[in-house]
């Protein structure tokens, strides 16, 4: 078994089991008899014990819990925004990479741009603006979904560069393949053979891209939240647990501990599961199959 | 050469018009209006003396005539004024800019001194223990979010062992070793979460690199491994590095932001931050705007290291497409 094959597989499992307990929060909560909402100021900053396996926060709330539920947006937010980001990449990487010219020229420049911003910068802009100003109703703008629905709207209109670029590639050289010329010689539109024909064997790529966009949009929703400006406590987010943690380094340091870490667990898992994917793909490469 | 740079100047400066105008609208929609804010800050006046003030700065007109009317102005040197510094937007901007230009300059040499040399060592020794280790690493600094590393740093170095100051600028007259101290933790941080992309990009270069018949030739030639890693297969291998380099002045600076926001250093990202959140929109524009500007720049002149690199990339050409 090849190193990165070995790696691969860690991922997998990491990835598995993180999303299955962040998932399942509320069951452990209930086999532990915890409550990541319940504050109990008479045991605040609690260390490690059986009631509290991983400790308590500045108001006295089950760290655990809070870490799984905090997961549970995290992950939401990261799958959803990736997704939709995918989506736009890919149908902006095909119609670049197979219609070619002026498009595909435009489209490119535009996302190489898109790279160059200072994207967070931007990014904490959007955050800011205010929902109410855009015609939200007051009760709605200010409501946790809301929130939810504003940074994966942020976050997926700027995630689809990486997307678009590896579909755009992907496409040029499917575009050339005897399939293709085939199809479009029984008259197939452009449009069925990007859809019917070049997209299913571009779907690896998609894959890979989703899964390196998932990454980047936890760590933009992270450094958000951690700002203040993306998912609002008290509804807990791997970011936001950590914005108070900054000032309890002091006294507390195992807080600026968990959620980072569970935060570099699962971007690295997403990014060694692209990479093994990719290598897969590649032809010859030794990781392939036989 | 001279006709490239004029064409990439003309995109800098649509895509700077094309900003303004985009963060005009945006601030537009920031919750509480200047106004607001300054007759909070004066309880004596009057809902006359409020409505002369919007009249004034204009905050009653629509967006795109204030846009328009703030163009004019910008065109001709005139960035406004800051409300919470009470001076004049390019004046608070300045020394920023420096800031924030040494940081990202002194991170990103950092990264490169960090992450090429462990690139190509992991590329000589292709499936060693070093290379797996390496490989590991740079996952881990890709996925490693700024602002934990710097929390973690400042825990570790200046609340653990008390060697390094938590953040700020160095007081008047401390010295270089002082103002050196000061930009340990913020350079470093930002360093090590960048090293790896140069590390994994250039491994990958180097192993394409050192299958080509050119370094072939060089080894049958007798020419030693140094030699063949170091001057055959290296400068070859940076080219793609430099185009990494080039797209990812963007994320530097994303990262500079988080970076100084951290470490309380006076830089163009922290303003940016404030600035927004303490409503000085002025301020947030412009800074906004001169940050671009510094991307732009960044990737500009990463293409032309590029160039210099890869003689079979002509700049003229580049840009024309």
């Amino acid at each position: 078994m090849s190193p990165r094959r070995g790696l691969g597989r860690a991922a997998i499992a990491l990835a598995a089991t993180l999303a299955l307990l962040c998932a399942a929060a509320p069951l452990v909560e209930a086999a532990l008899g915890l409550d990541h909402e319940a504050t109990d100021l008479l045991a605040r900053l609690e260390p490690p014990s059986l009631a509290h396996p991983l400790g308590t926060d500045d108001l006295g709330r089950d760290l655990l819990a809070r870490l799984l539920h905090g997961g549970r947006v995290s992950l939401l937010v990261g799958i959803v925004a990736a997704t939709i980001a995918a989506v736009l990449g890919t149908g902006l990487g095909l119609a670049a990479g197979y219609l070619g010219g002026r498009l595909d020229s435009i489209l490119m420049r535009l996302t190489d741009l898109v790279i160059a911003l200072p994207l967070l910068a931007l990014l904490i802009v959007l955050a800011a603006v205010d929902l109410t100003r855009l015609g939200v109703p007051e009760d709605v703008a200010r409501s946790p979904e809301a929130g939810l629905a504003r940074i994966v709207a942020i976050t997926a209109a700027f995630g689809w560069t990486t997307v678009a670029r590896l579909v755009r590639a992907a496409t040029l050289s499917l575009r050339s393949r005897d399939f293709v010329r085939a199809a479009v010689a029984l008259g197939a539109s452009p449009a069925r053979v990007m859809l019917v024909h070049i997209l299913p064997s571009a779907m690896p790529t998609v894959l890979v891209a989703t899964a390196l966009a998932v990454g980047e949009v936890i760590k933009f929703e992270s450094v958000l939240s951690f700002l203040g400006l993306g998912i609002q406590p008290p509804v807990p987010s791997w970011g936001n647990m950590l914005t108070n943690a900054q000032e309890l380094i002091w006294t507390a340091p195992a807080l600026a501990l968990w959620p980072g870490l569970l935060i570099l667990a699962t971007v690295a898992t997403c990014n060694i599961l692209a990479d093994a994917a990719a290598a897969r793909m590649r032809p010859g490469s030794g990781a392939g199959r036989r | 050469m001279s006709g490239y740079l004029v064409r990439r100047a003309l995109q800098a400066i649509a895509v700077l018009a094309a900003m303004s105008l985009l963060v005009h609208v945006l601030l537009a929609l920031m919750p509480g209006d200047p106004v607001d804010l300054m007759a909070s800050g004066d309880p004596r006046m009057t809902a006359a003396d409020l409505q002369r003030l919007r009249e004034l700065h204009g905050v009653d007109r629509p967006v795109l005539e204030r846009y328009a009317a703030w163009a004019t102005a910008a065109l001709q040197g005139d960035f406004g004024w800051s409300r919470s510094f009470r001076r004049p937007v390019l004046e608070v901007i300045a020394p920023r800019l420096w800031n924030t230009v040494l940081l990202m300059g002194s991170a990103l040499a950092l990264a490169l001194a960090i992450g090429l040399p462990l690139g190509i060592w992991a590329a000589a020794r292709e499936g060693s223990m070093v290379d797996r280790v390496v490989n590991l690493a740079c996952f881990a600094s890709a996925a490693t979010p700024t602002f934990w590393l710097a929390l973690l740093l400042m825990m570790l170095f200046a609340v653990r062992l008390g060697w390094l100051p938590a953040g700020g600028l160095p007081p008047a007259g401390s010295g270089l070793s002082g103002g050196l101290r000061h930009m340990v933790l913020p350079v470093a941080t930002l360093a090590l979460v960048e090293a790896g992309t140069y590390a994994r990009h250039l491994r990958a270069a180097m192993l394409e690199a050192l299958a080509e018949n050119h370094v072939r030739t060089a080894r049958a030639k007798g020419a030693s491994r140094m030699r063949v890693l170091l001057v055959h297969a290296l400068r070859n291998a940076m080219i793609p590095v430099a185009t990494v380099a080039a797209l990812g002045f963007g994320g530097l600076f994303s990262g500079a932001l988080v970076t100084e926001t951290m470490f309380a250093w006076p830089g163009m990202g922290k303003l940016i931050y404030d600035s927004i959140l303490g409503s000085d929109f002025n301020v947030a524009l412009v800074a906004l705007l001169f940050a671009t500007l510094l991307t732009l720049l960044g990737s500009l002149l990463a293409d032309i290291a590029c160039a210099a690199l890869d003689p079979r990339i002509s700049l003229a050409e580049a840009g024309r497409e």
